[in-house]
């Protein structure tokens, strides 16, 4: 059996890539897909502690995570897809209409 | 005896008819007679027959004091005041003091009713304003209704509502006819007079009020006999409360009465219709305090201190004003000085003790005097007529001066008016006079008979009463008796000038020789008073088994033995009397002055004389004295002290100049706009500025955001983990 360490490391390591994707990269898909990661690295570090307290409430989140992410993602994918009727374009840079 | 405690025979339950018949007389002839345009006779029948009522009460409670011997009975009408221990109520002492005041307001109160209808017919058209004729019965019933209160009260507050009310009745009437004077030219003289004899009484009044009040701090009530009760034990205590309460009525009896210092208004009083000189200003209202002093009398003979101050007040005054009455050309100034000196004469006696005959000269003076007034009201009267009647003659029918009556009759009817010579008559001026006997028989017998009341002599009714107040004075007090036998000396002789000047020898203006008599209106009443003034004296002749009235006084007063006649002090006051009317004979009968002659006692008397003349300057001594100080001080307070210093210093400068400091400098400048506007303008710049550092966190890129958010989360795990 694989220690609990390693699936947490690979959780931090999985979040950390997603969290680093939020920030450096402009293309919102992305974006979108680099917060995925990061959900999914959170869905991780659940089932691995779920396997080691011998608890399934840590499994049970993991699949409202999922449904929350599925939605997120199409609520998400319907706006860029309105914002891009509107600019022609889908740089997250240039979505700055509401700069102080 | 209370009137609802037991049951007594009588007529007292129609006490409160002696103020509500002449009150219901007032409204009738204020509301109805006006609607209805009732005409002057009806008017002064309806006035009339309200004093006339009030009469009739009067005869009716004199009746049944007589058959109830003389017992006092109250008639309580209302509950007035109930505070604590003051219980003051609407309630009528029905004695046989207070019957015997009805009886003299009421009785001579309606004759002179029936003459002022006769008199002011005549004096509304000299002075051109009938209208007035209504409101001139409307004051004379509100002066019966409160003379009534006045002399009816069971406590002195009662007394003193009729006393004010009679007071406010004399302003009244003194400034009837106001925006003119006594000639009825354009002037504020009448109601200056009014006001002065307002203001005057209102000094007195204030004396009243001490008297009053210490009264009830000290004898603990206003009822008559529950003070009366509580005053011996005070004397006993205390004996300067009852002096100082009997002086401070005096100071009040001197103010309505018209004793020195206060008489001084009396003489301007004259201003008034001569029916009003009669009835309030010589018969009644004046003697309210003769009245009172005598009301008091078991207060006044506890202190014999306070009682020689009476008697000396009463005999200075009545010699002080006779000798003023010799110097007068006036025919109703003489009277009425000759009216002050005869209430000295009653102050005297009742400051005496001599309450029965202080009463009895008030009732035989209330006769002859109010005959002399409305006699010298006929004579002025026929003056007028005279002068008229000549007036209208010249303007227009000097040709036929033989219709002279008629043309007279027709001048007062169709108001030719505007033709009148310039020069100002005066009706009312003994130099003006003379010859009127012939003239005016019926008036000159009339005067005649009060002139000899008046002056004192046998039989008629002031020797009786004045023998009285004289026999008092002998037995009491020297001084007073002398200036009492001088004051009476005076009295024969400046009535002999009058009666010389005014009714023999020639007529000293055309006015005089055309004057023409009263008619019978006027001297029926005034039959009527002299024969009152020739039989008033048997009310108390000074015989065994004679003394009615001190019987009769006596059941209030306490029983007083008569006294007989004393040969010695009748002898010398008939004596003078009659050398006092053959002396002024020589002067002024023997040889009648002409027209523009001066008076023949003035080269004799020299400064004397002037002084009698003019009064003894006492007016003048008052605007010296208090009047024209008193205005010094008021304008310098109301210049000085109220405008220059409190309004110009104090408003202006201080108060205003602080306001405006602090307003403009020290709160606006400094408090508002350095404090409060300041750190408001702080808080929005301030805000401003902070918002533009913070404006530029919200640079629009997403990913800043996240990073925040990120940065915070790291911040907050690492807070949770490191802590």
């Amino acid at each position: 059996m694989v220690k609990v360490d390693y699936y947490i490391i690979l959780s931090a390591v999985l979040f950390t890539i997603g969290a680093l994707g939020v920030l450096i990269r402009r293309n919102p898909l992305i974006i979108f897909m680099s917060i995925e990661l990061m959900l999914n690295a959170g869905n991780l570090a659940f089932v691995a502690f779920s396997s080691v307290y011998k608890s399934f409430s840590g499994q049970i989140f993991v699949f409202f995570v999922i449904a929350v992410a599925a939605a997120e993602v199409a609520v998400g994918l319907a706006l860029i897809v309105e914002i891009f009727k509107t600019k022609k374009n889908i740089n997250i840079d240039e979505m700055n209409s509401l700069k102080g | 005896m209370h009137l609802s405690e037991t049951v007594v025979s009588g007529f007292f339950f129609l006490a409160p008819w002696l103020v509500f018949a002449p009150l219901t007389g007032l409204l009738f002839n204020l509301t109805i007679s006006k609607w209805f345009k009732f005409s002057e006779n009806q008017v002064g029948a309806v006035a009339s027959l309200a004093s006339g009522a009030a009469f009739v009460v009067s005869v009716l409670l004199a009746y049944s004091v007589s058959i109830n011997h003389g017992e006092m009975v109250s008639v309580p009408l209302a509950e007035w005041i109930h505070v604590g221990t003051l219980k003051l109520d609407w309630t009528f002492r029905v004695d046989s003091l207070s019957t015997t005041m009805m009886l003299v307001v009421s009785g001579v109160g309606t004759l002179i009713h029936i003459y002022a209808i006769g008199y002011m017919h005549e004096d509304v058209r000299f002075k051109k304003d009938e209208g007035r004729f209504n409101r001139f019965f409307i004051f004379l019933n509100l002066f019966i209704a409160a003379m009534m209160i006045l002399v009816s009260g069971d406590s002195y507050m009662m007394l003193f509502v009729g006393w004010e009310g009679v007071g406010l009745c004399s302003f009244l009437l003194i400034g009837f006819w106001y925006e003119m004077d006594t000639l009825a030219r354009p002037s504020w003289a009448n109601s200056n007079a009014a006001k002065k004899a307002f203001i005057v009484n209102r000094v007195g009044d204030f004396g009243f009020l001490i008297a009053g009040f210490l009264m009830f701090w000290h004898l603990g009530s206003f009822q008559f006999d529950e003070v009366f009760k509580a005053a011996p034990a005070v004397a006993e205590s205390a004996p300067w409360v009852i002096v100082a309460i009997t002086l401070f009525m005096l100071v009040g009896v001197a103010g309505k009465s018209a004793q020195i210092p206060l008489y001084i208004w009396l003489p301007d009083a004259m201003a008034g219709p001569t029916p009003v000189s009669a009835l309030i200003h010589a018969a009644t209202m004046v003697t309210a305090g003769v009245y009172l002093v005598t009301r008091s009398a078991p207060l006044y003979t506890l202190v014999p201190q306070a009682q020689y101050v009476v008697a000396m007040t009463g005999a200075v005054t009545a010699l002080f004003a006779a000798t003023i009455a010799v110097g007068q050309y006036d025919i109703k100034k003489v009277l009425a000085y000759s009216t002050i000196s005869q209430l000295g004469f009653m102050v005297a006696a009742v400051g005496m003790g001599g309450y029965v005959a202080g009463m009895f000269h008030l009732i035989t003076h209330a006769f002859f005097k109010a005959l002399l007034f409305l006699s010298a009201g006929s004579v002025i009267l026929g003056m007028e007529r005279g002068h008229h009647h000549l007036a209208h003659a010249q303007a227009h029918h000097e040709s036929k001066p033989a219709k002279g009556k008629k043309l007279s009759k027709e001048a007062h009817d169709d108001g030719h008016h505007s033709e009148e010579p310039v020069e100002t008559f005066d009706p009312g001026d003994m130099r003006n006079m003379g010859g009127l006997r012939k003239t005016m028989p019926v008036t000159f017998w009339l005067y005649m008979i009060g002139t000899l009341a008046l002056a004192g002599i046998f039989p008629f009714a002031g020797f009786w009463s004045k023998d009285e107040i004289l026999l008092d004075a002998s037995l009491h007090y020297q001084g007073v008796y002398w200036l009492l036998t001088i004051a009476a000396f005076l009295t024969a002789f400046y009535m002999g000038r009058q009666v010389w000047m005014v009714f023999f020898g020639e007529a000293r203006h055309d006015a005089a020789s055309h004057a023409e008599e009263s008619p019978r209106v006027i001297t029926v009443p005034l039959m009527i008073l002299a024969g009152l003034s020739v039989l008033g004296g048997a009310l108390n002749l000074p015989f065994e088994g004679f003394h009615n009235l001190g019987h009769w006084l006596g059941h209030t007063l306490g029983e007083v033995e008569g006294l007989p006649l004393d040969f010695t002090v009748a002898g010398i006051s008939t004596v003078l009397a009659l050398s006092a009317i053959l002396i002024s004979w020589l002067i002024y009968g023997r040889n009648p002055i002409k027209a523009g002659q001066v008076d023949p006692l003035k080269k004799p008397l020299g400064f004397i004389f002037t002084g009698m003349e003019n009064k003894w300057f006492v007016d003048e001594g008052y605007f010296a004295l208090i009047i024209n100080p008193f205005k010094k001080i008021s304008q310098f307070l109301a210049d000085v002290i109220d405008w220059r210093f409190w309004h110009d210093f104090v408003h202006d400068t201080v108060i205003l100049g602080t306001y405006n400091w602090l307003s403009e400098i020290a709160l606006d400048r400094y408090a508002d706009q350095k404090g409060i506007d300041a750190f408001a303008n702080w808080l929005g710049t301030a805000t401003q500025s902070v918002s533009a550092t913070l404006r530029k966190v919200q640079n629009g890129f997403v990913r800043s955001y996240a990073l925040s958010v990120m940065l915070g989360v790291v911040l907050i795990l690492g807070y949770i983990i490191f802590k």
